[in-house]
């Protein structure tokens, strides 16, 4: 299948970027285009002009800063499995996006255009949000910073403004004692997670002291699971206490019921999916 | 829009429609006519080419993403790689062999997305075989014989051997 006619500009800068997009509210970005550019194909997507960001160097790669990485928007899935920096302070990202799709599409997918497409069954917005990330956006005005709560707003929505790009992404290092896990539940070797448990957890003298979790698909967007990662919180690092803590992941959620799970079986894989997800990242 | 890449150590220059996907610049424009259009919707893996080394599916990319780009195809595989008598890349004398194909229609992606799997673990295991060619789908369902072929030629371009 052909696509509608478009325009296409492929900027050298973020600043020509921004500008290009202000000047066409119908213009959208592309960066890897593996979620847009089948939206384009199946004709359900019109943009009148794509901005390319690929040719805007400074928006590729890794940056050390101090307790944080920043992460290019334009930096690949493939990549974020194999960056140093994220393997030794981040390595819950590199685990995830593992997971995406397939290795030709982790090749061309970006951690910006998975973030910015906002698909509730996507992985990695969950994951940031666990990872408690900050989003750098870059719009006519200068600047912007916010959190992943404030940044996906429903199903394929975020509160990105006309003209702003998400430019980076900026991940607090993981300290002493903290381990990961992303669980995913997907029926074929090739799907999308019916439901994803994106879990974190600091371990301190037998005990679970800290956990954080983010879920994918148990909503219009990702979410924490509150309840959860409270009770997980100075339980006994076994298997029986995470269980017992993952009974609460659903709380507060509003899953979707959909060709694929009814609410009822995801609020049930959350649970089971946490309980095994928290275990992991405690290292049990 | 004007364009420049090299596919398969040939240059072309072209001037396209920002719209025109790679995998129908390759067929329609460049002769590419061994990388098939399968499923169009970017599961099945059939059109998979190399872009600057690494795997894509070809009709999930725009030609002018591809401007400056260097793509290898099926038909550009063997051309300085030819290591037996026949001149074939050990991945396509392989699939020959363990008879890694039924009716062909995955088979240049197979290859293309082995070749890739082969650059980045040249030893892998069975288990990564198949985790490496999960985005490419046989719907003759014939991938024991796939894996098998795979393993083959990462035995002969490595010399370590792997048992199917």
């Amino acid at each position: 299948m052909i696509p509608a006619s478009f325009d296409y500009t492929r900027p050298g800068s973020v600043e020509a970027a921004v500008e290009a997009l202000a000047a066409d509210e119908e213009a959208k970005v592309i960066a890897g285009g593996q979620s847009l550019l089948p939206l384009l194909r199946l004709r359900f997507a019109y943009p009148t002009l794509l901005v390319d960001l690929g040719g805007i160097s400074e928006l590729r790669g890794v940056r050390d800063a101090g307790d944080a990485l920043e992460i290019g928007a334009l930096t690949t899935h493939y990549e974020l499995t194999r960056d140093p920096l994220i393997a030794a302070h981040a390595g819950l990202l590199a685990q995830a996006a593992g997971t995406i799709a397939d290795p030709a599409v982790r090749h061309r997918g970006t951690i910006g255009g998975a973030l910015s497409h906002a698909d509730p069954a996507g992985d990695l917005p969950a994951v940031v949000t666990a990872l408690e990330a900050v989003l750098v956006v870059t719009g006519p005005g200068g600047s912007r910073e916010v959190s992943p709560a404030g940044f996906f707003a429903d199903y394929l929505t975020t509160t990105l403004a006309p003209g702003e790009i998400l430019t980076s992404v900026r991940v607090p290092k993981l300290g002493d004692g903290w381990g990961y896990h992303y669980e995913k539940f997907h029926p074929t070797a090739q799907a999308w997670a019916i439901v994803g448990v994106a879990a974190l957890a600091r371990r301190s003298n037998g005990h679970v002291a800290e956990a954080r979790i983010g879920l994918t698909n148990m909503g219009s967007t990702p979410v924490r699971a509150g309840a959860a990662e409270a009770a997980a919180a100075g339980a006994e690092a076994s298997a029986a206490a995470m269980r017992a803590a993952a009974q609460r992941a659903d709380e507060g959620t509003s899953p979707p019921s959909d060709l694929r799970a009814a609410a009822d079986y995801r609020r049930h894989l959350a649970r089971v999916l946490t309980g095994r997800a928290l275990a992991r990242a405690a290292g049990i | 829009m004007k364009i420049t890449l090299t596919i398969d150590g040939v240059r072309y220059d072209d001037d396209v429609e920002p719209r025109l996907l790679l995998v129908h610049y390759l067929r329609e424009h460049a002769g590419r006519t061994g990388t098939p259009i399968g499923c169009d919707t970017s599961n099945c893996g059939a059109c998979t080419v190399l872009l600057n080394g690494k795997s894509v599916k070809s009709c999930s990319v725009l030609a002018v993403q591809a401007d400056g780009a260097s793509v290898t195809t099926i038909q550009g595989l063997a051309a300085g790689n030819g290591s037996g008598e026949d001149g074939w890349h050990p991945l396509q004398k392989a699939f020959h062999e363990e008879h890694g194909l039924q009716c062909g229609y995955c088979t240049p992606g197979m290859i293309l997305a082995a070749v890739d799997l082969l650059n980045e673990n040249p030893n892998p295991t069975e288990e990564q075989v198949r985790d490496g060619l999960e985005g490419n789908l046989c719907r003759c369902t014939g991938y024991q014989n796939i894996v098998r072929a795979v393993l083959k030629a990462a035995g002969s371009t490595t010399g370590a051997g792997v048992q199917a």
